[in-house]
């Protein structure tokens, strides 16, 4: 069926506009149809991909959690035994998942006010503080972005290492005694703070360079006017005017930490003695090493609800209460 | 896209006392940032004596390619960088046809129900990875394409970050154009392959460059996905490689670093190269 022909009554007038609006809804209807079809036709590849590989995950982990899903179950899935919410009972009696909570928890809580206070730092430097060579920097500040964490996190442990290592060399040349960072219980997590903040500074820096150049210059001229300092400037006028801006990027630097899994997998393996052992590899060792897959199904639920609940308390505490 | 803020009289003239500070201050930053990459590359050349040092030395003594060369003789590098250029080039094809036509149908088709499939992409982006790979890991045994491309590649083949991109740029094609050309007698996939896509060139290439870079630095579902060593993507192949306890000690860390230089140096070039268009999609898709 063809375009042309499917419109009746459409070829007497050049353009439509249903200006009577007496036209009988029948005659619209064979158009109205396809339109739907083709919709759904241009649809189809990316709902048919998330049907398979989203949604009936999301609905299969939440079965795997209420069952004792094991390696044998690999084989033949719907064999797995029901449980009820053992799994999720298991779960906070367990130490070394508390463990992984806390330490979570202390890498998002320390993560992402350093990554997005110091981003905002550095677009601010970058975009107002100086008028050349700005693109030189930026391109620098945003270089790990774009890297492998793999890679790099196989780089900071070699920075970072006891006897061979940057900062442990130059510790010595000053006649100080550095740390063995990844290997202490106390100096491991702040480590790995560190080089996340190193890495993710780029893409909340970009997001604020975005917002600032939006902020029309006369609101900033007409605070000068009034006489506001660089100080005042920076608290009543950038930051109020950013807040859409510093809300999507703590959002998304929040979720991003919830989930850490390849620094401490590359860089220290979850230890010393579980001291960077996150939620996400802890979970990955529950299932893929033990294939505790009902457990590791649990402990994904529950990091799941842990982040929508975090996202959703940070939209109400950071929207806009103004309006 | 802006440009930087025009210059106020007031700023220029506090500038000539503050600007050295703010210069040297960006800098030292940007020193900072650059140290573990410079650290990287250098120790990469370096011979094992350098390599262990005390106190460190940066520009090596005597310049050497071993730690490649034994880098080389224990990993399959050649066919890593293969495997994962393969998975790379796959994964981008898809999002690149699949993401253009959800987007243009979001953005141009008033169908029934668009509102809801809306929905579905905004929630897609929002569900974390980690949520899924077990049952992934499940389906992908029982459909026996673990240790294949295509268990590599079709988890990703349509991300939601891209339909999103796409959406919001097509939205900016004007509705004459199109309206004009379904007078001639033009069909939705006519209009959708030879008038809209032409005009998003511009979102097509940040799209290439995120979904190709995603694909590249991947390393979660790789890791899980193949058994084969054979079948690893480079991240997958130096983690283990830098996780194997067997990994000879003395000069490992020559070899790490000629390792993950391989891995980082064809993406950095690559963004430099292309950094206008990075700056761009993040800056669209994070404020549209």
């Amino acid at each position: 069926m063809s375009l042309v022909t499917g419109r009746p009554g459409g070829e007497a007038v050049p353009k439509p506009r249903r200006a009577g609006g007496a036209r009988p809804p029948a005659a619209r209807a064979p158009r109205g149809g396809r339109r739907n079809l083709q919709g759904w036709l241009f649809s189809t590849p990316f709902l048919a991909l998330f049907g398979v590989f989203m949604l009936f995950p999301i609905v299969a982990t939440l079965w795997m959690s209420f069952t004792d899903f094991g390696v044998r179950d690999v084989r033949r899935p719907l064999g797995a035994q029901f449980v009820g919410v053992d799994n999720y009972v298991k779960l906070f009696g367990d130490e070394t998942f508390r463990t992984a909570l806390f330490n979570t928890a202390y890498f998002v809580v320390a993560g992402v006010p350093l990554t997005v206070v110091l981003g905002l730092l550095v677009a601010l430097l970058l975009n107002n503080g100086i008028d050349r060579a700005r693109t030189f920097f930026r391109v620098g500040f945003y270089a790990p972005v774009v890297t492998s964490i793999v890679a790099v996190a196989i780089v900071w442990r070699f920075v970072l290492d006891p006897s061979d290592g940057l900062v442990a060399g130059l510790a010595a040349e000053l006649g100080a005694k550095a740390p063995d960072f990844l290997g202490s219980p106390a100096w491991a997590m702040p480590s790995l703070i560190l080089m996340a903040v190193w890495r993710n500074l780029g893409t909340v820096m970009v997001l604020f360079i975005a917002g600032l150049q939006a902020i029309p210059t006369q609101v900033r001229e007409a605070a000068r006017l009034d006489g506001a300092g660089a100080w005042q400037e920076l608290r009543r006028v950038t930051v109020p005017l950013l807040r859409p801006t510093l809300l999507y990027a703590t959002v998304i630097t929040t979720i991003g930490y919830l989930n850490v899994f390849e620094e401490p997998f590359v860089m220290t393996q979850g230890g010393p003695s579980n001291a960077t052992l996150t939620v996400s590899l802890d979970m990955y060792r529950e299932g893929f090493n033990f294939f505790h897959m009902g457990y590791a199904s649990a402990m994904a639920y529950v990091l799941f609800v842990v982040i929508m609940g975090v996202t959703v308390l940070q939209l109400r505490l950071l929207k806009d209460n103004t309006r | 896209m802006s440009v930087p803020t025009a210059s106020v009289p007031a700023r220029r003239r506090e500038g000539r006392v503050r600007r050295p500070v703010l210069y040297a201050l960006a800098s030292l930053g940007l020193l900072v940032m650059a140290t573990p990459f410079l650290w990287m590359a250098l120790s990469a050349f370096k011979t094992r004596q350098d390599l262990t040092a005390s106190p460190p030395v940066w520009i090596p003594s005597q310049w050497t390619l071993r730690n490649f060369g034994e880098l080389l003789q224990q990993l399959d590098m050649p066919r890593y960088f293969m495997n994962s250029l393969v998975v790379a080039v796959l994964v981008t094809a898809c999002n690149l046809l699949f993401c253009s036509m959800l987007g243009y149908a979001l953005a141009k088709l008033d169908f029934a129900g668009r509102s809801k499939v809306f929905g579905v992409v905004l929630a897609a982006l929002m569900v974390p990875g980690n949520l899924l790979i077990l049952p992934l890991y499940v389906l992908m045994s029982r459909l026996g394409l673990i240790d294949t491309y295509a268990g590599l590649v079709l988890p990703f083949a349509a991300g939601a970050f891209g339909v999103f991109l796409m959406r919001q740029f097509m939205k900016s094609v004007p509705d004459e154009l199109l309206e004009a050309a379904r007078i001639d007698g033009a069909g939705e996939w006519y209009i959708f392959w030879r008038i809209v896509l032409p005009l998003v060139k511009p979102a097509l290439a940040t799209l290439t460059i995120f979904t190709f870079l995603g694909s590249w630095n991947n390393f979660v579902w790789p890791l899980v996905a193949t058994n084969d060593p054979g079948k690893y993507t480079l991240p997958v192949a130096l983690a283990t490689f830098a996780n194997d306890p067997n990994r000879t000690v003395a000069g490992g860390n020559g070899m790490l670093m000629a390792g993950s230089l391989l891995v980082v140096l064809p993406v950095l070039v690559v963004f430099v190269v292309l950094q206008r268009h990075f700056t761009q999609g993040i800056a669209t898709a994070g404020l549209k």
